[in-house]
Formats: structure tokens, C-alpha cells, sequence
């Protein structure tokens, strides 16, 4: 079979709904755009880790800190499963994290902005891991079998995580004046960043077309996004937070909350590396698994002490 | 001291163990050697904060000032905390760190088997509960330590700098009061005498496996049933109370 019978035989099964596992012949470009999507989902996850990690020690209760501590273990093993999925494509760990480090590959940009009170970790869940469902429902239906399969675990931990910050957030909203500010300051600092994270407009995206042809996308960044909105500005509504958008509005013969427009220089500024945490986030990476690297050296060669020390025996 | 007080203080030591040590282990929450152990240690900060959480609301049955679990946990001051010192000791490196929780998950394990045969139902049950957890810190620690000693001269040098360094706040695990003798005398808790008898030698069993030395008894610092504690406890509480502190009242 000559390489364009085999990209239509490929083509056909897509369409046909088919999943396409590990051993199947794919092309090039599928294998690549899975491979830079999914390691970019793994290292959103632990970097993710970061923001929320910042309020683990001042966590206000017991609870708050157990449940807390327990999200972000779940964001830590979602990164392991993802990374174990994404080695299915012939990659592996260590090589995504080098191109992690040296800016290669990227991670969700939204992390990028700092938690600057405790609301910020009732806004991350209920504002960023609530956008992030809705982007990865879809992407439980994506054509890759390891990639669904992935996906469809995690949406069911991450419904857990927003509900959990949606509890904060209207914990606070019932509290005192000053909780009550936390709360709406959060409001406004975390939710555009969480409009961006569905990406640019269709019609500026650059991966779109050819992601949707393939499946690996199911539906367009702009209609995500407008279910993101229609779902959320009734939940800001129920406990008494405003949406900081002032052109917000329902349009009864669409159904849809409509918005104002996003500040797409500001999304692409933080893309590019200049947001308030980009070169943060990245240190703290480097710095960590800089310093961890003699206890890798001691694991592997603990393993090859007892190899060699089980050769000898036989 | 009457039973009931002495219960109430042998119940807070418990407690301010797991509370400090948890706090101390989720420091390591994304600076973890390799993301797997990143997850270990803020799941054993979990299994430590559930403890603490267990604890303070038996104290907290136990007293008549209408003080919640998180009340006892987040306002309270330096000197009313009663933490063995070795669980507020900073992290260190990872070495360190598995170092600590080895001599203490070690000393919890003998700790809450003897609290098995407790005459007090809720300590029995509360503890039953924390030793199938803390069984699995210590084989998480002791498996770090075996691979230090026998893994890199570097690992090696680093764990035995730790087991040195560390060594000297351990008899204060061990250290008794009027507290465990009122205890003692009712059957409710036992005589860590006994307890320390068998954590030596536990300890010592790693240690040969691990090809590392036992550092010798010499300094000694003491206080932290008493609430006399090393400088680093202050900081760990202004961290840990900050929202409880700045918020009088408010609920989270």
C-alpha cells in the first residue's frame, strides 16, 4: 500500500468514528500534533501544581487544606497518566520534559497568573478546571484510544475540583465584607484568563482544521467556549458574584450569554513567555528537578547494584 | 492531674504530631525529586492531616470551651503546641526529609500498636486507623533510606549527614511526664520505655540494610511535650494560622 492509500484508509476509519490505537499506521503530522497537545496537556498539569501548591500551607481549615492537597495530587497523577498516554506515541517522559524546560513545548498559559488570595483557589477550580471539562468532554470523544480513554478518567476527578472551588467561592460570598472582596477580586483577575484557555477564535487558530478533519477536535474553540459562559455566568450569578464584563448579556433568540471581546494581546503577550509568572513557573521547574536529580542517580543506581549483585549469585 | 486532663494532653501531642509534620510535608508540593514522589509525600501530608483532623475532634469532645477541631489546630501559640521537636525540624534535601519521617513514622508505628490496647475506645479505633497508614510511611521511608546507603557515595553521604544531623531530637519522642504516668497507671496508654526499646532495634535493622550507621547517643534537645520547641515552629504557625489569624471569626 503506497503512503496516500494508506492516509485515506487512515481518513476513512476517522470518519467512520474508529479509534485509532498505538500500533496503527497514522501519519506524521497526527502523531505530531497528538504528541505536542498531549504533553502540553501532562505539563499544564504539573505546572498547575504550582499556583495551587502556593496556598497549601495557608490552607484556612483542616478540610480546606485535605481537600487542597488531595486536588492537587489528583492534577499530579492526571500529568502521570497523560505522559504515560502521550509515550504511546513513541516519546518519553524525560524528552518531554526537556522540551518542557527549553521552551519547546508549552503548557496551559492560564497558570501563568499568580494566586494572590485564597479565593484564587476556589476561581482556579471553579473557573479554569470548570473550563477545562468542558474542553476535555470534548476531548473524551477525540479519535485517538489512549488519549479518549485518558480523558474520559480525568473529567470525572476534575468534576470533584470545580465543585470543590465553587464551595469556596460561595463559602466566602456568604462570609465577611473582606471575604466577600477576595472573592469578587478573584472574579475579575481569573475570569477572562479562563475565557482564553479555549484559544484563539476559530478563525485564528492555527491547528483548528486540520485537528477537526482528524478528530482529534470535535468541536470549535468558539463554541466551547460559549458553553463555558452560558454555564458559569449563571452559577457567578446564584451566589451573588458579578461578572466582570460589562457588555455581558443574554440574547433570548440564541440562548447564549454574549460577551465582550477578549484581549487576545494579552493572551498571545503571555503565550510568548512575558506573563506576570511565565519565567517563574519555569525556574521553579528547573530548580526542583535540577535538585532532584542526585536522588534519580541514587534509584538507578541502587536498580543496578542489585542486578549485578543477582548476576552474580546465579 | 486527673485522667480526663492528662487524656487531653496525650491526645494533643498526638494530634500536633501529625498537624506539624503534614504541614512540614506538604512544603515538598511541586519541588518533589520526580513527580511520583511529589505525590507520595503530599499523600502521607494527607493521611497526617486526617489524623491530626481525628484527633482534634476528640479533644474537642473531651473539653467544655466549645473549641472545633480547627480552633485547637489553627489558635493556639508556640508554646501551647506539643509536638515532638523532630517533626517541625525544616526539610532539608529529600534524603532528609526520608530520614525524618523514618525515625518518626517508625516511633508512630510502635506508638499506635500499643494504643491497640487501650482502654479508651476512641484512642483504640483512632489509632487502628492511622497504623494501617503509618505502615505504609515507613515502608516509603525506609525503601529511600535502603536505596541511599546502597545507591551513590553522594545518597550515601547525604542520608548518614541527615541521620547525624537528626539523631539528637529523638529521645524526645520517648520522654515522660505526669501526663503518660496518670495514663499508664489507668491503662490507656503505655510506657514508651518499652516503645523505645523496640524502635532501636527496628531502627537499627534499617540502618544495617541501608549499610549506614547508627549515629551515637551524645547531644540531646528535648521540650516539645512541654511546648518548649526550637525556632522554627513560629514560623510554620504564622504560615499555617494566616487566614485564621487575619480573619477573626470568619469561616471558610
Amino acid at each position: 500500500m503506497n503512503e496516500e492509500q494508506k492516509l485515506n484508509q487512515f481518513q476513512a476509519r476517522i470518519d467512520a468514528d474508529e479509534k485509532i490505537e498505538p500500533r496503527d499506521w497514522m501519519p506524521d503530522g497526527y502523531r505530531k500534533t497528538l504528541i505536542r497537545q498531549m504533553s502540553q496537556h501532562a505539563h499544564s498539569e504539573v505546572i498547575g501544581m504550582q499556583p495551587e501548591g502556593n496556598w497549601v500551607l495557608r490552607a484556612p481549615s483542616l478540610r480546606a487544606k485535605k481537600i487542597l492537597l488531595a486536588k492537587i495530587q489528583d492534577e499530579g497523577g492526571h500529568g502521570l497518566y497523560l505522559y504515560s498516554a502521550t509515550e504511546t506515541l513513541g516519546i518519553d517522559r524525560t524528552e518531554m520534559i526537556e522540551q518542557l524546560q527549553q521552551g519547546n513545548a508549552k503548557y496551559s498559559s492560564v497558570f501563568n497568573y499568580p494566586t494572590l488570595n485564597w479565593a484564587d483557589i476556589g476561581a482556579i477550580g471553579w473557573l479554569v478546571d470548570g473550563a477545562a471539562i468542558v474542553n476535555q468532554t470534548m476531548l473524551a470523544k477525540c479519535s485517538y484510544g489512549p488519549y479518549s480513554r485518558a480523558m474520559l478518567r480525568i473529567c470525572k476527578e476534575e468534576g470533584f475540583h470545580q465543585r470543590q472551588g465553587y464551595e469556596i467561592m460561595g463559602k466566602m460570598m456568604t462570609g465577611t465584607q473582606a471575604q466577600r472582596e477576595m472573592a469578587q477580586d478573584a472574579m475579575n483577575r481569573w475570569w477572562w484568563p479562563a475565557l482564553m484557555m479555549f484559544g484563539p477564535h476559530d478563525s485564528e487558530s492555527a491547528h483548528s482544521q486540520e485537528s477537526m478533519k482528524w478528530k482529534i477536535k470535535v468541536e470549535s474553540n468558539d463554541k466551547l467556549r460559549q458553553r463555558f459562559v452560558n454555564r458559569t455566568v449563571e452559577q457567578a450569578h446564584h451566589i451573588g458574584l458579578t461578572v466582570p464584563d460589562p457588555l455581558l448579556s443574554y440574547n433570548k433568540e440564541t440562548l447564549n450569554w454574549s460577551f465582550g471581546p477578549i484581549n487576545w494581546d494579552e493572551f498571545w503577550s503571555i503565550v510568548k513567555g512575558n506573563g506576570p509568572c511565565n519565567e517563574q513557573r519555569m525556574s521553579h521547574h528547573i530548580k526542583y528537578h535540577n535538585e532532584g536529580a542526585w536522588v534519580r542517580e541514587a534509584a538507578l543506581a541502587f536498580e543496578e547494584n542489585l542486578t549485578k549483585k543477582q548476576t552474580v549469585s546465579i | 492531674m486527673n485522667t480526663k486532663d492528662a487524656l487531653i494532653k496525650y491526645c494533643t501531642r498526638l494530634a500536633d504530631n501529625n498537624l506539624i509534620l503534614g504541614q512540614r510535608l506538604a512544603e515538598w508540593c511541586s519541588r518533589g525529586p520526580i513527580l511520583e514522589e511529589d505525590l507520595a509525600m503530599t499523600n502521607i501530608s494527607l493521611d497526617l492531616f486526617g489524623e491530626a483532623e481525628s484527633i482534634y475532634e476528640y479533644i474537642s469532645t473531651l473539653t467544655d470551651n466549645h473549641l472545633s477541631a480547627d480552633d485547637i489546630a489553627f489558635l493556639r501559640s508556640e508554646r501551647e503546641y506539643s509536638n515532638t521537636l523532630l517533626v517541625e525540624l525544616p526539610n532539608g534535601d529529600f534524603a532528609y526529609t526520608m530520614a525524618k519521617q523514618f525515625l518518626y513514622a517508625s516511633f508512630a508505628k510502635l506508638l499506635y500498636t500499643s494504643l491497640l490496647n487501650s482502654n479508651d475506645e476512641t484512642l483504640k479505633g483512632l489509632s487502628e486507623k492511622a497504623l494501617k497508614e503509618v505502615k505504609y510511611h515507613i515502608r516509603h521511608s525506609s525503601e529511600w533510606l535502603i536505596r541511599f546507603g546502597n545507591g551513590t557515595s553522594e545518597s550515601k553521604t547525604r542520608v548518614q549527614n541527615a541521620l547525624n544531623d537528626i539523631w539528637k531530637y529523638t529521645d524526645d519522642m520517648f520522654e515522660m511526664d505526669e501526663v503518660d504516668n496518670e495514663l499508664i497507671s489507668t491503662g490507656i496508654a503505655f510506657d514508651l520505655k518499652d516503645i523505645y526499646t523496640q524502635w532501636n532495634f527496628s531502627v537499627s535493622e534499617i540502618l544495617k540494610e541501608a549499610k549506614l550507621t547508627k549515629p551515637s547517643n551524645g547531644l540531646s534537645i528535648k521540650g516539645g511535650y512541654k511546648g518548649i520547641h526550637t525556632e522554627h515552629l513560629g514560623h510554620i504557625l504564622t504560615e499555617m494560622q494566616y487566614l485564621q489569624r487575619a480573619h477573626p471569626g470568619a469561616k471558610w
